[in-house]
């Protein structure tokens, strides 16, 4: 356990040293920045209508702005995780640090959870940007706080197991570019594949729309946590970190 | 403190490590010796663990490397070929990090990191970007890092390349000064450097090992007798050579004396003995008999021949169309 807090402190002062945690930062608070703002600003518009047409529509902040808000995040998510976890291994690789982990007292499995935490942790960070957004919310209107919260915690899984994944596929390469690229793809792939489900229901569709990492969170954000969504992510994370210490072990006998 | 028994290392096409079997005992510092792509790198990350060997055992401090690993990797300290900096991090946090890492914390490691830093000469540096720093500052810091943890064993692979000649100095000389508390192995290939500070020299050559054995062993089994090269005062012409080569062979247990060349200041003999040393009496004869002696030296086989003499033993012989040009006219 300590080795892994050894190793996480380590990643995550290393995302901050850099540019990259700010430039992640201040591109995701932007890019949410404006989704929130075009939520609220279509939230507004429909207010005033209901009323000019005298009839009183149903208004729910939790329904119309927090649900597809969340949903937008999962989505933004993808574009950014494979820039989180490009150099987790490559970079270690390329010059030749990973010699000194894996000749140090320190388990694979310890290095792989240090670096996937510090990974979830930028995330987090990010998220956390996000709900200072919500936050007005509260300010100024009334919403439930519980699918809120649901909504963040399946956001950090579904990040988890998309990060799990990010950081086996960067043990595969040297080259940051492609462990990014390919991750990137990957991440696209395991969301765009759901789609089948809307128009066939063959088994191969639904076995394919089963595997989308955004079908999964539309129950978390409707603010429901559903075990077999829970049950999918944490199968992702786990099948990902597996994966990874394979892959790290594979690299001693191969290299 | 070391043993490695058949040690073999295959990869799919090529065998790197080829049944490779030495014992290094506590203090020594053995070198490493051998051409590039030898198999000393594969070796070495076979003793550190960070490779598997193939077939055959090694043990550190008394630890199999394949089913021990843990506890291996927290006797050794190890330097890499490129030294394994984390160029966003400066000295002192980097070596912070190594000695957590390698199981320190506290106070003890705060003393460390600063018997290190005063050991490697890299104090001064401390609070600099290691991404900035000089190569000899790079190779200093790594060392640093090899010693943090005051590990039984350390070893280093190649830890002078890359270096100017004042810093190489620097470096033979911190590697010396560490042999009272340490194992070492370090790996080279540059001869002098093995004759400057290692007690022992293991070499090898295509994976195999040619030779191990304590460098004086080695210079005297591949000198036998001893040859000097002596160097009389001649101004003008004034020494008769032939004279003193006569002169020269009667001294007792002198062999064969054969005049080399003229240079400006002398004239210069090379002389072999029968049997044993014989430079004493070499010098009295040349001052009795009213010379100068300007120098006189054992013309020691370098480890360079040795190590020539002993990897083309087995190289195989050129092929054909070589010889034919090395023979002048083709034949037809």
């Amino acid at each position: 356990m300590r080795n892994v807090w050894i190793i996480f402190r380590k990643e995550l002062r290393s995302y901050f040293v850099s540019p990259i945690a700010y430039l992640l930062l201040t591109m995701f608070a932007l890019i949410f920045g404006f989704f929130f703002w075009n939520a609220l600003g279509y939230f507004v518009f429909m207010g005033i209508e209901s009323q000019m047409r005298g009839q009183t529509f149903p208004m729910n902040i939790n329904e119309q702005i927090i649900r597809p808000l969340l949903t937008n995040i999962s989505v933004t998510g993808l574009f950014f995780i494979p820039i989180i976890t490009m150099r987790l291994f490559a970079e270690e690789k390329r010059t030749g640090t990973i010699e000194l982990l894996a000749t140090s007292p320190v388990r694979d499995v310890e290095i792989i959870l240090g670096k996937w935490l510090a990974a979830v942790a930028l995330y987090g960070c990010m998220l956390f940007f996000t709900a200072i957004n919500f936050a007005f919310l509260f300010r100024y209107g009334n919403p439930d706080w519980k699918p809120l919260a649901i909504g963040y915690l399946g956001l950090l899984l579904q990040a988890g197991g998309l990060l799990a994944v990010g950081t086996f596929i960067s043990t595969l390469t040297k080259n940051q570019i492609i462990a990014g690229a390919t991750t990137f793809g990957v991440c696209l792939l395991l969301w765009v594949v759901g789609w089948v489900g809307g128009y066939e229901t063959a088994t191969w569709a639904v076995v394919l729309s089963y595997m989308s990492v955004i079908t999964h969170f539309e129950s978390f954000a409707r603010g429901v946590i559903n075990s077999k969504d829970a049950v999918f992510y944490l199968t992702l994370i786990f099948l990902g970190l597996f994966f990874t210490t394979r892959s790290m072990e594979s690299l001693r006998w191969r290299s | 403190m070391i043993q490695v028994k058949e040690l073999t290392k295959r990869y799919a096409h090529t065998t790197a490590v080829d049944h490779i079997s030495f014992e290094v005992q506590k203090g020594e510092i053995v070198g490493f010796l051998g051409p590039n792509g030898a198999g000393k790198t594969t070796t070495m990350r076979m003793l550190t663990c960070f490779l598997p060997p193939s077939s055959g055992t090694a043990r550190v401090a008394d630890f199999d490397v394949l089913e021990q690993p843990l506890e291996v990797k927290k006797r050794i300290g190890y330097l890499p070929e490129t030294p394994p900096l984390y160029p966003e991090m400066d000295t002192a946090e980097y070596l912070t990090f190594v000695g957590r890492l390698k199981g320190l914390s506290g106070d003890e490691l705060r003393r460390r990191v600063d018997f290190v830093c005063e050991r490697c000469a890299i104090a001064d540096v401390k609070k600099k970007i290691l991404g900035k720093l000089s190569k000899g500052y790079r190779q200093r810091v790594g060392l640093a890092q090899a010693i943090i943890h005051n590990p039984a064993v350390l070893i280093l692979d190649e830890p002078t390349a890359g270096l100017d000649p004042k810093q190489i100095n620097e470096t033979r000389d911190l590697i010396k000064s560490l042999a009272g508390d340490h194992t070492i192995i370090l790996s080279t290939h540059i001869l002098p450097e093995v004759e400057q500070t290692c007690q022992k020299v293991i070499i090898i050559n295509r994976g195999k090992l040619v030779a191990t054995d304590s460098v004086h062993n080695l210079q005297s089994r591949a000198r036998g007798a001893e040859t000097l090269l002596v160097e009389i005062a001649s101004r003008n012409g004034s020494l008769d050579v032939e004279k003193a080569q006569q002169r020269l062979r009667q001294v007792s247990g002198v062999g064969s004396v054969a005049f080399k060349e003229n240079c400006g200041s002398g004239s210069i003999f090379e002389i072999e003995s029968a049997a044993g040393f014989v430079r004493g009496d070499v010098a009295r004869a040349v001052v009795q008999a009213g010379w100068e002696l300007n120098e006189l030296r054992p013309a020691a086989m370098s480890l360079e021949e040795i190590f020539l003499q002993l990897t083309e033993a087995d190289a195989p012989p050129p092929p054909p169309e070589l010889e034919e040009v090395m023979a002048g006219e083709p034949k037809k």
